[in-house]
């Protein structure tokens, strides 16, 4: 009922106000050429992700022995591993996988995270004391080692390595969330949300979250290169993703085992890669904040 | 006390221009200005927001930020060029030759510092003392602003000690290498009028004892007048005027100038008297309708009202089973509002008004005590689950910052319509709209503005939007916390004027919580005088303020600062009996 209303109010300037996000949203990019650089590697490694695997010149699971540990060659870009597999298709189909688990186990943990940390920071009292405990035991733990407990105890599935991942993020996004919400808890704009006529929950949820939004935007993508390094990190440890799927982390692991002897390529272009996604993720976070901050439109 | 003018000044600022870099180009912040400071002097430059006052201080100091740049024109202080002097020639001179006291004194200090050290470091810095007379001096930096128990309160952090007390120590920092020149920018803004006073007043003396001059940078005309030799007016980045004091008041010479002076609550009869002639839009030019009869039957009744601030039970407490009394921020107090009536609570801070009105909005739990509105009693439903009840569309608040009390993600037209949806139980959006037009036309917003966010609009629009939404429910009983308070004085003014006119037109009544006497004057029938959590002195307007009773009322009129060269003002007596200003 109330969602109508709001459509309706915002129809009339609507098409101003999306040309004024665009405009934003042109500002932010050209003011801050390492923001668009962000954008735009991302924006790349989305297209590869949802169209890479329909695109690669081989079958990344074909396994062809005549031709394994060949270097990098015109037919085989980045080269064949040790069972004849082309590297460049295994390294671009690898992109769905990896961020698949990365994006998930981030919205998982924002999501919960946040609710928590609202929560916690908004009404305080016996709810904030039960998490804060528990987001301090989750953290008194080293966290990659917390991350393979959970799936070695839990069961060697992706959904595992998912879950795991968004448990040890939770403490971020929890606590950045209760100190957000908290110092804003008492704002003169919630104060105002009280005499309209606002109820708790819709204060929260409508007036105070998406104040906070900006800082929860940098944690949000610094998390993001943590997660796909964490998943990377599971993998490289035997947990996680199994061979022979095409994954950043097992193909690092795989190939380091052949770095002794000089077959350089194979850990090289997925360790890459996975650099690549983590440092696309790093730069993004200023941009997304800055999209995301009313203060910085004119 | 006029300067001598035959001598060379002491600094004199020559065509100067600054500008800042912004999204949307260069801005030129200060056009062309000259100003000349004498030796002995003091210098008031009064403007409004936004006149480049502060800018071109900054600019004397050389502390411009990144974006901000000299393009032309000279700044001489003793035959030195400041304008093209490097940094470590400048870093030597802020502090020993030009000091400067800031407008939040808190903010100034280091609050992780000792404040004696805080004075040691200048004095060292400066080679003013060695590092083993340095606390001595510092102690005696501390008792030349009258901080008692000066040894004491050497090792204390700034968060130990109260406003006024910070700026003394900001002060003493300021003037412990003895400068010549004491740059003052706003120092009293935010501190209580009796505070305020008594800060002025320690500056003026050391100042003059000294032979420094003073750069005192203020958006009000009546501090200026009553503190400074000359007064140099300051309108979008250009000097308009300058004259000494008695001139300025007497004959200014510039329409602005004499629309400030206007604009200054000081001699006005009525809130119409604050708006020049031709800046009355039609509807405000007719005289204030007559207030609507307010009548016996009493709209609003507190009764021994009381809130109490405990803090949390020790462990040691918390085994004895016992704890604090607390802190009584209102302690049992009493009033009543007629309908229609407008009564105005002054105080300063820390007295309780803002707790009182917190409670009587139902924002706040009392401790103990009634609230009756129209016969019911409030207290019978706890703050948070009053949004639900049906009293809450007719008590609203207008908020003491209007910036900080409208969402900043959303627009105007989003901030008016909240209360119509949840409280009105409005839902189609076009005539949510249509309501928010006609809200807008009443508080005078252009419905163009309206779908703007708050940092897009100006204070005053800003105020404008704070007040269409809280009539937007046409409310019974309206508090204004101090609405103007964070307003310059011309659109104070206009907003005054607005109030005036809304609470004629709906019958409205107003609890007018304030500092400013001045403004209550104008706008209330009746006045509570609150100090430390009680009532000292309530009454009609014109007789507390003509004939106070209370030996604290009389303190807080006399420390309002009131030029003696204000035009229908006798100097410093007890202002006029009022006509009839509702």
């Amino acid at each position: 009922m109330t969602d109508i209303t709001i459509n309706t109010i915002t129809a009339a300037p609507r098409s101003s106000a999306w040309s004024r996000g665009f405009a934003h949203f042109r500002y932010v990019m050209t003011s801050n050429p390492v923001t668009l650089l962000a954008f735009v590697m991302l924006a790349a490694m989305i297209l590869i992700a949802v169209f890479g695997p329909a695109l690669v010149p081989h079958d990344p699971l074909a396994t062809a022995a005549d031709k394994a540990l060949k270097p990098p060659s015109l037919q085989h870009w980045f080269g064949t591993d040790q069972l004849g597999r082309d590297v460049f298709s295994r390294v671009i189909v690898a992109t769905r996988l990896d961020l698949l688990i990365s994006v998930s186990a981030v919205a998982l943990s924002f999501f919960v995270g946040v609710a928590m940390g609202a929560c916690a920071g908004y009404w305080g009292g016996w709810f904030d004391k039960l998490s804060g405990r528990l987001l301090d035991t989750i953290m008194a733990f080293p966290l990659f080692v917390l991350a393979m407990g959970i799936v070695a105890a839990a069961g060697n599935t992706i959904q595992n390595i998912v879950i795991a991942t968004a448990i040890i993020n939770l403490p971020f996004y929890a606590r950045v969330a209760r100190a957000e919400v908290s110092i804003r808890r008492n704002a003169g704009y919630v104060q105002a949300a009280r005499l309209s006529g606002n109820s708790e929950l819709r204060i929260l949820i409508e007036k105070i979250l998406p104040n906070t939004l900006p800082p929860m935007m940098v944690q949000l993508s610094l998390n993001m290169g943590w997660a796909i390094l964490n998943a990377a990190g599971l993998s490289f440890i035997g947990l996680g993703v199994r061979p022979p799927t095409a994954e950043w982390g097992i193909m690092v692991a795989e190939g380091a085992n052949f770095i002794v002897s000089g077959e350089w390529w194979l850990a090289l272009f997925p360790g890459a890669a996975l650099m690549l996604a983590v440092f696309t993720f790093n730069l993004l976070g200023d941009g997304l904040r800055d999209l995301v901050d009313p203060q910085r439109r004119t | 006390m006029s300067a001598p003018l035959h001598n060379p000044p002491l600094l004199a600022v020559r065509d100067l221009c600054v500008e800042f870099a912004t999204r949307k180009g260069p801005v030129t912040a200060v056009r062309a200005v000259n100003l000349q400071v004498a030796k002995g002097e003091t210098l008031g430059i009064v403007g409004e927001s936004g006149s480049g006052k502060s800018v071109t201080s900054y600019a004397v100091m050389r502390i411009l930020d990144r974006a901000g740049r000299i393009v032309s024109g000279g700044i001489e202080f003793g035959g030195m060029q400041l304008h093209s002097a490097d940094e470590a020639m400048m870093s030597d001179l802020r502090g020993r030759e030009i000091s400067m006291i800031f407008q939040n004194p808190r903010a100034a200090l280091n609050p992780i510092r000792q404040v004696g050290k805080q004075i040691e470091d200048v004095l060292i810095r400066h080679a003013q003392a060695t590092h083993d007379q340095a606390k001595q001096k510092a102690i005696e930096a501390l008792e030349k602003v009258r901080i008692r128990d000066a040894a004491k309160r050497y090792h204390a952090y700034p968060f130990e000690l109260s406003g006024g007390m910070c700026q003394r120590v900001v002060i003493a920092i300021a003037l412990a290498c003895r400068p010549q020149l004491l740059i003052a920018d706003e120092p009293t803004t935010g501190l209580d009028v009796t505070t305020q006073k008594a800060v002025m007043e320690l500056v003026r003396e050391l100042t003059r004892s000294e032979g420094m001059s003073t750069l005192l940078i203020t958006h009000d005309l009546g501090l200026a007048g009553e503190y400074c030799d000359r007064i140099v007016v300051m309108e979008k980045g250009e000097v308009i005027e300058q004259q000494d004091t008695a001139g300025l008041f007497t004959a200014p010479a510039h329409p602005y100038t004499r629309r400030l002076i206007r604009s200054t609550p000081h001699s006005a009869a009525t809130v119409r008297d604050l708006l020049p002639e031709d800046l009355r839009t039609p509807d405000l030019r007719t005289p204030l309708p007559p207030a609507a009869a307010v009548s016996a039957e009493p709209l609003l009744e507190v009764r021994d009202l009381v809130k109490v601030f405990e803090s949390p039970p020790s462990l040691i407490q918390r085994l004895r089973g016992k704890s604090d009394a607390g802190y009584r921020a209102v302690d049992g107090i009493s009033f009543s509002i007629a309908r229609g009536e407008s009564v105005g609570l002054v105080g300063e801070s820390g007295c309780g008004k803002s707790t009182t009105s917190a409670m009587v909005m139902r924002l706040l739990d009392a401790t103990s005590g009634s609230i009756r509105f129209k016969g019911q009693e409030l207290t019978a439903v706890s703050a948070a689950a009053f949004a639900s009840t049906p009293q809450r569309r007719e008590l609203q608040m207008v908020f003491q910052d209007p910036h900080e009390s409208l969402n900043p993600r959303a627009t105007a037209a989003q901030s008016i319509a909240d209360p119509l949806r949840r409280l009105e139980g409005m839902t189609d959006g076009a005539a949510i709209r249509n309501r928010v037009e006609e809200l807008a036309t009443q508080v005078g917003l252009p419905p163009d503005l309206l779908d703007r966010l708050p940092h897009q609009l100006s204070g005053g629009q800003k105020a404008r939007v704070g007040i269409a939404r809280a009539i937007s429910t046409r409310p019974e009983l309206l508090i204004l916390d101090e609405p103007t308070a964070a307003l310059d004085v011309s659109v104070q003014a206009v907003v005054l004027n607005l109030l005036a006119d809304l609470k004629a037109a709906f019958g409205m009544s107003y609890l007018f919580v304030s500092h400013d006497l001045e403004v209550v004057r104008l706008l209330c029938d009746r006045v509570i005088v609150m100090r430390a959590g009680s009532i000292v002195e309530a009454g009609p307007t014109a007789q507390v303020l003509s004939n106070p009773q209370a030996e604290y009322t009389r303190e807080l009129l006399s420390a309002i600062p009131r030029p003696a060269h204000l035009p229908g003002h006798a100097g410093r007596q007890a202002p006029a009996v009022i006509a009839g200003a509702a």
